[in-house]
């Protein structure tokens, strides 16, 4: 119990007490990006890791709530206002790519959702009288919530760090729940979940809504994070990279996406500072991932952890398996 | 009432007819065994059976009740279960696990996206009922990829007995079984109680026959002969199409 709940306990301490140590507004910043992407990253694991359909359209949902966040407050509206509707439409976007994209599974899956998340792209771009098309939406403003101002980065910081530890939680209790579980068995054997009386279709649409939901959410701390908005977040390219975050980290692990979201963004706005082709490094990381360890970097670990510690004690390891005849 | 009736079933696979209007009548408590030369099509007469492939025409009743048009995953909710030729399980999980699966499937339970499903204790608990049954249970906790294929055969069945049917489909339980393991299944399939309907299609004779009240004979669709076990093995037409001699 305390080998599980320390490591646990650390890390939440180490976020809380950040902007003490890490030194410097600018990593504050960065850890807030790490946050915001890793709830991004989580929600895709929901379908990709635990339901085994693999999305290359989630940029599109993570931009159309970003959109209508940056919209709403256009038009005059409060930000309470803005971010409901950015959740109201997030989610619904999701149930349309949902009712298209599940009549198939697998490469027909990530076919059309690819599509789908092209055509929001192309609305962004073209859609000018409401998009602002390739100038993009600023947002001039960021909330307030109980009057502490988010505008500063600390404040800012700890908004997106309750929303994560909030996220973490509800993908775990997901993960652990039966609904979870009916998910991982679709994504294993589909056929034997119909026949064991399961709505396979029905399962896989809830994680659709959860997974919008949580990258929804990502969606409107990333455009209260930039404080603005342009096609390119839409863009295939985004979508990639928030699935390499995915498969880097360890698809249908709950830490595998956040090591993933905390690789890619580390890569992307440190080392790029010192390596002006960090586009090379990233990519040289991720096939060093895909061959020392296919399953991502947090099950590799462990299985490599594994192997340390029993090669150190191997009789211990025989006699606990021999123990349960 | 019959537990299981089939009438004037038809399908086709584009030009190749493989059920050719099939009646098939099994009483409750019975144990029917349905044999057949490879490609008879008796897989496919239970994929229509458990609703995994549509008729094109006739139906399908259980227990009185007409499910011809009842979509798969409602048939176990109804009392049907089956177990797979090829072995469907889920590999990355437990053998208990497997079997809380199978009982999930019919609890009001399985949409539940907020408990945590290891302290359901009564699902466990029946998993590990279902579980002895099969002479698992001291093994419940082991990863399924540590089993044998023996064992796994008996996970199929305790997933199938843990929902509780009241018609059994078993397709060949006893493929790809050493001798030993063979004895094992059969022990476990002599012990189900009389108030579940077993319908099984098996190739192997020597175990087979000993289980079966009536049989069935399907070649090429059809179904060539329907009898007690004596009036099937000793019918010239059952040499001719299946023992070969």
């Amino acid at each position: 119990m305390i080998a599980r709940t320390l490591p646990i306990a650390v890390a939440v301490l180490a976020l809380l007490t950040l902007p003490l140590w890490i030194g410097g507004t600018y990593y504050v910043n960065v850890t807030s990006q790490i946050l915001f992407y890793a709830i991004f990253a989580l929600g895709l694991n929901v379908l990709a890791g635990y339901g085994g359909l693999v999305s290359l359209g989630h940029a599109g949902l993570f931009g159309i709530s970003s959109y209508v966040v940056g919209y709403m407050l256009q038009l005059g509206y409060g930000h309470t206002a803005a971010i409901l509707m950015a959740l109201a439409v997030g989610n619904v976007s999701m149930a349309i790519y949902a009712l298209l994209s599940l009549r198939s599974t697998g490469i027909g899956f990530i076919m059309i959702t690819l599509a789908l998340g092209q055509i929001l792209w192309g609305l962004a771009y073209r859609w000018i009288s409401v998009t602002g098309g390739d100038n993009g939406i600023n947002v001039p403003t960021r909330p307030a919530p109980f009057g502490l101002s988010l505008a500063d980065s600390g404040n800012f910081y700890y908004a997106t760090l309750v929303v994560f530890l909030l996220s973490v939680i509800a993908v775990a209790i997901f993960a652990r729940s039966p609904l979870g579980a009916a998910l991982m068995g679709t994504r294993d054997q589909p056929r034997r979940m119909n026949a064991l009386g399961y709505h396979v279709l029905a399962i896989r649409f809830w994680a659709c809504l959860f997974s919008g939901l949580l990258t929804s959410v990502s969606g409107i701390l990333f455009v209260y994070y930039t404080q603005f908005i342009s096609p390119q977040t839409l863009a295939l390219t985004s979508s990639a990279e928030v699935l390499l975050m995915v498969i880097s980290g360890g698809p249908g692990t709950l830490l595998g996406p956040i090591v993933g979201a905390g690789l890619v963004v580390v890569v992307k706005n440190v080392v790029s500072g010192f390596i002006e082709r960090w586009n090379f490094l990233l990519g040289a990381i991720f096939v060093a991932i895909v061959i020392l360890m296919p399953e991502g970097l947090v099950p590799g670990t462990v299985r490599l952890w594994r192997l340390a510690t029993r090669k150190r004690a191997p009789a211990k390891a025989e006699i606990k398996t021999e123990g349960k005849p | 009432m019959s537990a299981l009736t089939v009438s004037a079933l038809r399908k086709s696979f584009g030009g190749l007819r493989v059920t050719k209007d099939v009646d098939l009548n099994v009483e409750p408590g019975e144990r029917r065994l349905i044999i057949g030369p490879n490609g008879a099509g008796k897989t496919t007469l239970f994929n229509l059976i458990t609703g995994e492939l549509s008729p094109d025409s006739g139906s399908i009743s259980l227990l009185g009740q007409d499910i011809t048009n009842v979509p798969s995953r409602k048939r176990p909710h109804l009392g049907m279960a089956r177990t797979y030729q090829i072995i469907t399980l889920f590999a990355r999980n437990t053998i208990v696990h497997n079997v809380r699966l199978a009982l999930l499937g019919l609890s009001p339970l399985r949409w539940n996206p907020l408990m945590d499903l290891k302290h359901q204790g009564h699902l466990t608990e029946q998993a590990q009922e279902a579980l002895k049954q099969v002479g698992l249970a001291q093994i419940a906790e082991r990863p399924l990829s540590q089993t044998s294929y023996g064992e796994r055969r008996r996970v199929e069945i305790a997933m199938a007995l843990a929902q509780k049917p009241k018609v059994l489909l078993l397709d060949e339980p006893f493929a790809g079984l050493s001798i030993d393991e063979r004895q094992d299944v059969q022990r476990c399939l002599m012990a189900i109680p009389r108030d579940v309907t077993m319908v099984m299609i098996e190739h192997n004779m020597d175990v087979a026959l000993d289980f079966a009240d009536r049989i069935t004979l399907l070649h090429f669709g059809e179904v060539i002969v329907e009898g007690t076990r004596a009036e099937v093995v000793n019918d010239p037409r059952t040499r001719e199409v299946y023992l070969g001699h």
